[in-house]
């Protein structure tokens, strides 16, 4: 199966995963910058997907994708670093227009699956989870997200603040993926030439900054209205 | 301007295939800063045949940047610190007063060390052999203007074509592919009208040539790019994608 047996075809998983994972997320954004507008709409949102057929297709659907980049990710990792023999570099520099994130794409994935993982635990859980089993898992109502949001990341003292700076590491870190891995992407789906090669990279970095933001503004008014509350 | 320096260069030193290597240091004294830096080398094996000593081995041909043979990492470039230059084009007012050089040979799991600084570099030679070639004796030379090509075009297949096959790039990437190499190739005749008719085919072959031979799996870092002694662009790689999955959802 060349998809598994020639380079060229491991990149292709990658990227097309990737690239599904990226559409995901700018919708998972757009729909928490509710939560800054108004919290009513957020619960209606919530309300939607909650546990209909099509938002646990969704989530299978996303933890397949999950799955599939992410064992890809090892695979490749581990035949490079094999590709690269046995004795390293004594002395190695940095080339020009060669970014840090580019080298360190695996790394970058883990931070962004580790935290993953605790977003998972703290929302996911409580929410989706919850309405599906219909165990109680904690002390939410899962219908009420908003709600659930704003007591993790505004009122629940100084570890909300922990958590913010902690969603903004993620944040970080996921920005630094997507930086390199989406023009890298197109790259590997054959979209670029000597002209597009400068605009994909443009591309990359503006979808980057679009797929983060959202994220970014919804931690970044909780973390404001959680010191108020702290200092109040 | 130019003028003489002292320096130390740490070589890696290995007996051959399967010897265990490592780094020797020698001084080398009174170099001028006008030599290239193979020239340096030659001093540098002189002074070790006078104190009886076993000359560095090292590949090298031409001297003039066009055969790609003169194969050597020195202080974390493939080709030196210097751009778009082989080694051979390297010279030694690069480097300062007392510096300590290091030069080390490709390290890629694909370009075994043969002595020295020498490295076998036919894994190249056997992606060629898979497809880098037009199968059919064009004959006599057509009339120029027989096939019109836009100048676009042909400068592009020009720029692909002026690889060398020199290795640098596996050697620099971090994954130790061979994507630019092999795009390099790809390219030179998939854009020109006798090279596409086989394109689709010979990106095939390359490509598992190249996945058997072992070299890695680009991730598009661009380091293979920037150290080009060529300076083959990055946009033949996505040619080479281009190519390949097509060929491949056409099967
Ligand atoms: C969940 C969010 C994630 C998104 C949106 C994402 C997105 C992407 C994209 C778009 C690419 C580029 C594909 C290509 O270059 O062909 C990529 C590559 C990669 N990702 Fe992810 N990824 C995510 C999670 C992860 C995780 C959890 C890991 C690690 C376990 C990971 C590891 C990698 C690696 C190693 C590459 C290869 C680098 C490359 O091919 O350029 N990613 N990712
Ligand atoms: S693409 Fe550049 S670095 Fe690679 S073999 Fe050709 S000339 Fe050397
Ligand atoms: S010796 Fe021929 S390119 Fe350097």
């Amino acid at each position: 199966m060349w998809l598994k047996d020639s380079s060229i075809g491991r990149k292709l998983v990658m990227s097309i995963t990737g690239l599904c994972l990226v559409f995901f997320l700018l919708f998972h954004g757009c729909m928490n910058v509710a939560l800054v507008f108004s919290e009513e709409a957020y619960n209606w949102i919530c309300s939607i997907l909650g546990a209909n057929w099509y938002a646990i297709v969704g989530t299978l659907g996303l933890a397949f994708l999950i799955f599939v980049h992410f064992c890809y990710a090892f695979y490749l990792t581990i035949q490079n670093l094999r590709a690269r023999g046995n004795d390293r570099y004594a002395v190695t520099a940095r080339q020009q227009g060669v970014d840090w994130e580019s080298k360190n794409m695996l790394v970058l994935g883990i931070c962004v699956i580790g935290f993953l993982v605790l977003h998972l635990a703290n929302f996911w859980f409580k929410m989706q989870f919850a309405e599906l089993t219909g165990i109680e898992t904690s002390a939410f109502d899962p219908q009420d997200g908003a709600g659930l949001v704003k007591f993790m990341f505004a009122g629940n003292g100084a570890w909300s603040i922990v958590l913010c700076v902690l969603y903004l590491i993620w944040l970080a870190a996921l920005w630094l993926h997507l930086n390199h891995g989406i023009w890298s992407a197109l790259q590997t789906l054959g979209w670029s030439n000597l002209i597009w090669l400068k605009r994909i990279k443009v591309i990359g970095t503006i979808f980057a900054s679009l797929v983060v933001a959202p994220f970014a503004v919804v931690v970044f008014y909780y973390l404001g209205m959680g010191i108020g509350m702290l200092l109040a | 301007m130019d003028s003489y320096i002292n320096i130390k260069v740490k070589v890696w030193r290995q007996a051959g295939p399967k010897a265990q290597g490592h780094f020797e240091t020698y001084e080398l004294n009174h170099i001028f800063q006008g030599a290239s830096f193979l020239e340096m080398m030659d001093i540098l094996n002189e002074q070790l045949i006078a104190e009886h000593k076993d000359p560095i081995a090292f590949d090298h041909d031409c001297r003039e940047g066009i055969c790609g043979m003169c194969s050597m990492y020195v202080n974390g470039h493939p080709h030196g610190p210097d751009s778009a230059i082989t080694t051979c084009q390297l010279h030694m007012r690069k480097f300062k007063d007392g510096e300590t050089i290091t030069v080390e040979p490709w390290r890629s799991r694909a370009f075994p060390v043969i002595k020295d600084l020498m490295v076998d570099r036919g894994a190249y030679d056997k992606i060629m052999q898979a497809g880098g070639f037009v199968s059919v004796n064009t004959g006599g030379v057509p009339d120029a203007n027989a096939i019109a090509i836009p100048k676009p075009v042909a400068d592009e297949a020009m720029d692909a074509a002026s690889c060398i096959g020199c290795g640098a790039c596996a050697a620099a990437c971090k994954n130790g592919s061979a994507m630019l190499f092999v795009a390099a190739k790809v390219s030179q005749l998939a854009l020109l009208p006798q090279g596409k008719i086989e394109a689709a085919k010979r990106a095939k072959a390359m490509i598992a040539k190249m996945d058997e031979l072992g070299f890695g799996n680009c991730t598009n870092t661009g380091a293979c790019a920037a150290e080009c002694p060529k300076s083959v662009s990055l946009a033949n790689i996505a040619r080479l994608n281009r190519e390949f999955i097509c060929a491949k959802f056409k099967d």
